[in-house]
C-alpha cells in the first residue's frame, strides 16, 4: 500500500497543483492572480495526462530506422515496431493541443482583464462589484 | 526517469506554484510563473515527451509570459492579496 502510494507520486503532485490552481481561482480577489490560477490549473491536467503515458525505462517515441537506414549486411531486415521500447505517443499529441487552447483562453483573459481595467480603474474583485452596485 | 532528480524538480514545481500565488508584487509573480512553466518542461523531458516540452518552452513559458507582462504594464503591478 505505502509502494503504491510513493509509486504514483506523480497523481499526488497533480492533485496538489490542480488544488493549488484552483484555490487561487476561488479566492484571490485579484484578476490576474485568477488568471495565474487558471494557469497552474491547466498545466496540472496536462501533467496528468503526460504522466499517464510514462513506462518503466523507455525512450523518446521516435522510431530508430524508421526510413530503411538499417545496419551493414542487414539490409533485407525489416525493424518490427516494439512498443514496449516507447513511451505512449497519444497523451503527448493531445496535449500539444491542449497547450495551445492554454495559451488561447490567456490570452482571451487577459484582455477581459485590460477592458474592465479600462472602465472601473482597478483590479480588485470586491471594488469593481462596489463599482457596478454604485451604478 | 531517475527519481531524485524527478523528486527535486516536482519540489521545485510545488515551491514555485505557491510563491506565484502568494507573492503580491504581480510581476514577480509572472515571472516566478515563467519559472514553473520551464520546471514543468523538463519534467516533461523527464517522462519522454519532448514535444510537449519544447512546445511548453516555446508556447507557455515564452508567449505566455510576453503577454502576462504586457496586460499588467498596461494595468497595476500591485496587487492587495
Amino acid at each position: 500500500m505505502f509502494d503504491f502510494i510513493v509509486d504514483h507520486y506523480n497523481y499526488w503532485t497533480y492533485i496538489g497543483l490542480m488544488i493549488i490552481g484552483f484555490y487561487a481561482m476561488m479566492t484571490k480577489r485579484n484578476l490576474i492572480k485568477k488568471i495565474i490560477g487558471m494557469n497552474i490549473f491547466q498545466s496540472a491536467i496536462i501533467f496528468f495526462f503526460i504522466s499517464s503515458s510514462v513506462k518503466k525505462g523507455v525512450t523518446v517515441p521516435i522510431l530508430e530506422h524508421a526510413h530503411g537506414h538499417a545496419a551493414h549486411g542487414l539490409e533485407h531486415v525489416t525493424h518490427a515496431v516494439d512498443a514496449m521500447q516507447y513511451a505512449n505517443p497519444l497523451p503527448h499529441v493531445l496535449m500539444l493541443t491542449a497547450i495551445v487552447v492554454m495559451v488561447a483562453t490567456l490570452g482571451v483573459a487577459l484582455a477581459v482583464a485590460i477592458m474592465i481595467y479600462r472602465k472601473y480603474h482597478t483590479l480588485e474583485e470586491d471594488e469593481i462589484i462596489m463599482a457596478i452596485k454604485r451604478d | 526517469m531517475i527519481l531524485p532528480f524527478n523528486l527535486i524538480l516536482v519540489l521545485f514545481v510545488y515551491i514555485c506554484a505557491i510563491a506565484a500565488i502568494t507573492i503580491r508584487d504581480l510581476l514577480s509573480a509572472v515571472v516566478i510563473l515563467g519559472a514553473y512553466s520551464f520546471l514543468m518542461c523538463l519534467l516533461w523531458t523527464e517522462m519522454a515527451a519532448i514535444d510537449v516540452a519544447f512546445t511548453e518552452a516555446s508556447v507557455s513559458a515564452g508567449i505566455g509570459t510576453v503577454l502576462m507582462i504586457g496586460a499588467i504594464s498596461k494595468t497595476k503591478r500591485r496587487s492587495k492579496d
